[in-house]
């Protein structure tokens, strides 16, 4: 997957998380916690569905990484490229 | 061989089946009775449904708020805000002798309402607001500390803390007297700042829902399956033996029997000192009216009572009942809206504490007769506090402790679990953890909330 399909991956997790939210504004470099209002559970849902969907490990140790979308991406990238997005 | 055995098909067993299936885990629900919601559940009778458990849901909050366990559990769950149907509600009000407090679903009611009746309190009540909503109730720092203590060092007015701690103690406190702050904090919130809801259906739309989702993720429930026992190797849960003799395995056990409950299954008569079940039981009476309740004078959704200006919340020691306070309900008071309308009959739910041992040590012969005459009697004690509707009543129905006992199977028939809660679920088994009342969290958010805090934290994040 390339950067930008993963951010669309993580827009459609979020969208799953957070059905009621429009996240077309949603500024890359600013926290989720703060945009979205995200606490300790939904950022959990974003690494069970990475693990669901794409069989990506995430170890507690490294959830700080998800903090943003860029932050997201940057991490997730050489975790993913491998994967072809179906 | 299963992912995780769940014990209790209440609000939070549900809730922890919903998350832990939604992550591809093989999950089974073991109900011991024959129907799914445990305390908050429903039956119907005399061609009429009726709910147990349920007077409001707690913790309201309107549509798109991101904010408080009601958004929380929503995401979590993936369900809609509108599924829940909630119609808040219309007016509740704490009630002693010459003085009333009435609050609603937003808190400058009830903050006029203190400055009007203890002036001098007024700027202190501002303070304590401040001190509560920045409690954490995921962190639960100072849980078990006095909620008394606290609210005497930011209160002068005895009757102020009393009239405080009424709502609260009633809608979920397991402890006689005194209550948690942590709880306290959670109970304050749940009640004052967020506010009461009901849907239109009840209970059954919240739970059939539950169940839908549940089962959709592949989910297995089965209903009259209790367990006998939990076969224990070492530090670990191994096996789950069925009362039909059937032997289920699974990594993971999560119980919403309750702690004392749960520590008897297992089979390792363990050393551990089982942990002082909870006390404290009610009677609920139904009464049906030929008419609304806004037809006898009564709108408001729920009136908690006193009848003296100190508050007593401890098991009846010397009767059946405890008729010096009480929760007057009408399901009818909530604003359902148009498409909706009034429900079809009118109903005044009525709430009193009542002793576990007395009713259950009570012959066949007095039961019947004694649930009669104790519905006459708190009813007769409510009326001092609302319009009396005696003369408008065309059905009753009354549950006791046997009832929530035949329910819940919890110890005591203990509503709220026991006092001291097991905040972190764990037990001595590796692989065993609890949900619901005795982890820590009550009331139908709460119950929701613990069984996916729980899941996610020791079934999800180590598998």
């Amino acid at each position: 997957m390339t950067p930008a399909e993963i951010r669309e991956e993580i827009i459609d997790i979020l969208s799953d998380i957070a059905p009621d939210e429009d996240l077309t504004n949603l500024d890359d470099d600013k926290s989720f916690r703060e945009q979205l209002e995200l606490d300790s559970m939904d950022f959990l849902d974003i690494v069970m569905e990475l693990r669901k969907r794409h069989r990506v490990q995430i170890p507690e140790a490294e959830y700080g990484n998800l903090a943003s979308m860029s932050s997201t991406v940057t991490y997730l990238e050489p975790k993913m490229k491998e994967i072809v997005r179906a | 061989m299963y992912d995780t055995i769940i014990i209790g098909a209440g609000m939070s067993g549900l809730a922890a089946g919903i998350r832990l299936a939604m992550y591809d885990q093989r999950v089974c629900i073991l109900e011991k009775h024959y129907t799914i919601g445990g305390l908050n559940s429903f039956y119907r009778t005399a061609g009429r449904n009726f709910d147990v458990g349920l007077h409001a849901l707690t913790n309201y909050t309107d549509k798109g708020a991101k904010r408080g366990p009601l958004a929380r559990l929503l995401r979590q769950l993936r369900l809609k805000w509108e599924d829940f149907q909630l119609a808040p509600q219309l007016g509740s009000a704490i009630a002693f002798p010459g003085i009333r407090l009435n609050f609603n679903n937003d808190i400058e009611l009830l903050r006029g309402e203190i400055a009007n009746a203890f002036p001098s309190e007024r700027d202190r009540f501002a303070v304590l607001l401040t001190k509560l909503v920045d409690y954490d109730d995921l962190k639960q720092e100072d849980f078990e500390r006095s909620a008394r203590q606290f609210l005497k060092e930011h209160l002068r007015d005895p009757l102020l803390i009393e009239m405080l701690l009424c709502p609260l103690m009633w809608y979920g406190n397991a402890r006689e007297n005194d209550m948690d702050f942590g709880q306290f904090c959670i109970m304050f919130r749940s009640i004052f700042l967020e506010g009461f809801a009901r849907p239109y259906q009840g209970v059954r739309l919240i739970l059939k829902h539950l169940v839908r989702k549940f089962r959709s993720l592949g989910g297995e429930l089965r209903l009259r399956s209790g367990v006998e026992s939990i076969h224990v190797e070492g530090d670990r849960a191994v096996s789950v033996l069925l009362e039909n003799g059937e032997v289920l395995q699974s990594r993971w056990i999560l119980s919403s029997a309750g702690s004392v409950e749960t520590l008897r299954l297992c089979d390792d008569l363990s050393s551990s000192l089982p942990p002082e079940p909870g006390c404290l039981s009610f009677i609920e009476s139904i009464s049906v009216l030929d008419c609304q309740p806004k037809h006898i004078g009564f709108d408001k959704t729920i009136v908690f009572f006193n009848d003296s200006e100190e508050f007593h919340w401890a098991r009846p020691k010397h009767e059946l009942c405890d008729l010096r306070t009480g929760v007057i309900c009408s399901p009818n008071n909530y604003d359902y809206g148009p498409s909706s309308g009034d429900l079809d009959e009118g109903f005044i739910r009525l709430t009193t504490l009542a002793n576990f041992d007395r009713w259950t040590q009570l012959p066949e012969s007095r039961y019947r007769a004694e649930k009669m005459r104790w519905y006459e009697q708190s009813v007769a004690s409510a009326v001092r506090f609302m319009p009396d509707f005696r003369n408008r009543v065309v059905a009753t129905d009354i549950f006791t402790p046997r009832t929530i006992r035949r329910f819940t199977f919890h110890d005591n028939g203990a509503v709220y679990g026991a006092p001291r809660k097991r905040l972190d679920g764990t037990t001595h088994l590796k692989n065993l953890f609890l949900c619901g009342t005795d982890q820590g969290y009550v009331g139908i958010v709460g119950a929701i909330v613990s069984g996916l805090s729980m899941a996610n934290q020791h079934c999800l994040r180590t598998s």
